[in-house]
């Protein structure tokens, strides 16, 4: 049948027609709820910071320049040493939650059919709770004085009368603990999937345990690897909840330092230029994993 | 430095010379499965160096059980591994001189075939210019020359097929196995692939062991054959004895016969059948007998028969149904007396006499050699 058929065609136009009706809600209201305000958002970026906190003209850079540490009394460090720990920070979770994903996923994977919905639950209850609520349950977990503070204490780990929180390490734990479903539910999606004969071949061809998994596992699971990880260290990189509670003002991350401008700072051309940095970074993470991704080979990419 | 060409032409004479076939002695082998699944019962097995030998049997009769036993893939529960004479029962399978060729084939689709080829070669730590002329050569053999820069994913089944065959000839194993490896293919290539590796094992002499549920694929192939069912061996012998003298009912079942008939009385070599009385060749003690339709002779009643003197069983038969085949013709006969409503099948191969037609009087001649006991299973031969 060829597509200059009247009745195909008038056939095609309809469902056409349908698809576009059956879209319009959703494409209206991410307009509306996502594209204006974000649209609004970056040109604030580029306004003036009036006397009462209230963005306006002329357009200016300034906000980049502040960004950058350029303030009243020359140049400070503080931004961008936020930025590198918001880096670090996410980098630093994202290594980790592979570590303890890994395993799970694969320890999940093995075990009996029946079993798995349940341990897959066990992983994603915790986070039916609000984030906030768990941040200040790790808080009471590691305040001063508690047991693993205390132990933290005689190992030598913390000074005495300091606790395990406020600290970056009580942020890095957060993050982990916060963003451990999102790996372990795709890993266990490629887990699920695993052809062991790949294993198997391997073994039979003289490779030893480790390189066995590097040569007939990993390949298998990165699609899931780099999905999680996308997940994991995206939200990661903007977090603002758990520096917020658990890093006591002392490790401060981007997310923190917009929300501030748009609080307490009153400076939304700043906070505005904080977003847009942060987005900036989302998306050259994005391509960065994406290439790793075709580089190492991987055939059904999520990302 | 040594010199690399000299090092590389004395590596492959040695290659050469290490190629190698061994023989495989299986003893009192046993495999339990976790929730007492028994896969095989009690195996005793020998397997000649340079054989070409097939498991044959139904899915689930423990064949590939047994083959991945031999890979080192699994752990027997009980009994004893050699092979080349060395007991390996517990060596793990990267360290067995063993390759296997996988059902599913189990390529890496993230390295070309040259990689894939190269793999077994790499992790035994082959140099790079010998690894490089040894994937070359068997790429050549296998025909798989100009594929070698192709990633995996872009190759027909054939093709994948023969690289994993590739990628497990290139190590030089003692042993190589084969996990029904030509299953996922269409008949034509299929047919074509087994005159292949059959040439391939002949060529290089190597201990072929090959799981198969064809059973005509493991005639066709094999220098023997071992029946499976329930995790026991029912009968080993080469394809000619295991067709043409299946041991028990299961045997003479799977290899695809038909005219199989229950011994209601004996006495000596006399048997009692649904079709009539019969004679045997020896005193018969099973209790079913096989009388292969191909083996059966047709002639018209008032004829001579084939060869008067001698003693055969005639039996009067009415030609019920005729299947005509081309190259054969398969009549279906009712008893005329004597028998009790069983059906015998013969197969008349077509070779320009004059056919019956249904409703026809005949005379069925069979030989008394050609009356075939059959014991009880899981009586080996």
């Amino acid at each position: 049948m060829s597509s200059a058929d009247p009745v195909w065609r008038r056939r095609r136009h309809r469902e056409t027609r349908h698809l576009l009706l059956s879209v319009l809600p959703g494409a209206l209201w991410i307009f509306v709820f996502l594209v204006l305000p974000s649209l609004y958002l970056m040109s604030v970026a580029f306004m003036t910071n009036g006397g009462y906190g209230q963005p306006q003209l002329p357009l200016t850079l300034d906000a980049f320049r502040n960004l950058a540490g350029f303030g009243f009394l020359g140049w400070s460090p503080g931004n961008l040493y936020t930025l590198l720990r918001s880096l670090w920070q996410a980098l630093l979770s994202l290594a980790l939650v592979i570590l303890v994903a890994y395993p799970i996923a694969w320890y999940i994977a093995l075990c009996r059919a029946p079993l798995r919905p349940l341990m897959l639950l066990a992983v994603v209850v915790p986070s039916w709770t609000n984030q906030v609520i768990r941040a200040f349950g790790w808080m009471n977990l590691l305040a001063p004085g508690t047991p693993l503070s205390e132990l933290a204490v005689r190992v030598g780990l913390v000074a005495p009368n300091l606790g395990l929180f406020p600290s970056s390490f009580a942020v890095t734990l957060g993050l982990v603990y916060n963003f451990l479903p999102f790996m372990v539910l795709p890993l266990y999606a490629a887990f699920e999937k695993l052809d062991h004969a790949r294993i198997e071949a391997a073994r039979d061809l003289y490779a030893g345990p480790l390189r066995a998994f590097f040569v007939a596992v990993l390949p298998q699971t990165l699609a899931g690897l780099l999905a999680g990880s996308v997940l994991v260290a995206i939200p990661a990189f903007g977090m603002y909840v758990i520096p917020e509670l658990l890093g006591g003002g002392r490790s401060q991350m981007l997310g923190n330092l917009v929300a501030q401008q748009f609080g307490q700072a009153a400076n939304w051309p700043l906070g505005a230029a904080g977003a847009l940095l942060m987005l900036l970074a989302t998306l050259v993470g994005l391509v960065i994993l994406r290439r790793l991704g075709r580089r190492l080979g991987g055939d059904d990419m999520v990302i | 430095m040594p010199d690399t060409a000299t090092d590389v032409a004395a590596a492959r004479q040695q290659g050469d010379t290490a190629r190698r076939a061994s023989s495989i002695g299986l003893k009192g082998i046993r495999k339990e499965y976790p929730g007492g699944v028994v896969a095989l019962e009690s195996v005793d097995l020998q397997i000649g160096a340079g054989e070409f030998f097939t498991l044959l049997g139904p899915s689930g009769c423990g064949k590939t059980t047994l083959l991945r036993i031999l890979a080192g893939l699994d752990e027997p529960s009980a009994g004893s591994l050699t092979i080349g004479g060395v007991a390996v029962t517990e060596t793990p399978p990267h360290k067995r001189s063993v390759n296997t060729v996988f059902q599913s084939y189990a390529l890496f689709p993230h390295l070309s075939v040259r990689d894939n080829i190269a793999f077994g070669l790499k992790m035994r730590g082959v140099a790079g210019a010998e690894r490089d002329t040894r994937v070359k050569r068997i790429a050549d053999f296998i025909q798989l020359g100009e594929l070698v820069e192709r990633r995996v994913d872009q190759l027909s089944g054939g093709q994948r097929q023969r690289i994993a065959l590739a990628r497990a000839l290139v190590c030089e194993p003692d042993v190589l196995l084969l996990d029904e490896p030509l299953s996922a293919l269409d008949a034509g290539l299929r047919r074509k692939l087994q005159v292949e590796l059959l040439r391939t094992q002949q060529r290089l002499g190597m201990t072929f062991v090959f799981v198969t549920h064809d059973q005509e694929e493991a005639m066709v192939m094999s220098d023997r054959i071992a029946v499976l069912n329930d995790g026991v061996i029912q009968q080993i012998g080469t394809p000619q004895q295991v067709y043409e003298r299946p041991v028990n009912l299961f045997v003479a079942r799977f290899m695809g016969h038909d005219n199989i008939f229950a011994v209601s009385a004996r006495h000596e070599r006399r048997i009692t059948t649904p079709i009539g009385e019969l004679t045997g060749e020896r005193p018969c003690h099973g209790a079913h007998v096989l009388i292969r339709p191909e083996t059966i002779e047709l002639s018209a009643p008032e004829s001579e028969g084939v060869e008067p003197g001698k003693p055969l069983n005639r039996l009067f038969c009415r030609v019920e149904e005729r299947f005509y085949r081309g190259n054969n013709v398969e009549y279906r006969l009712a008893l005329e007396e004597g028998g009790t409503g069983a059906t015998l099948i013969a197969e008349i191969s077509n070779c320009g006499e004059r056919l019956f037609r249904v409703g026809d009087r005949v005379r069925a001649e069979i030989y008394p050699e050609d009356v075939v006991a059959l014991g009880d299973e899981g009586s080996t031969s």
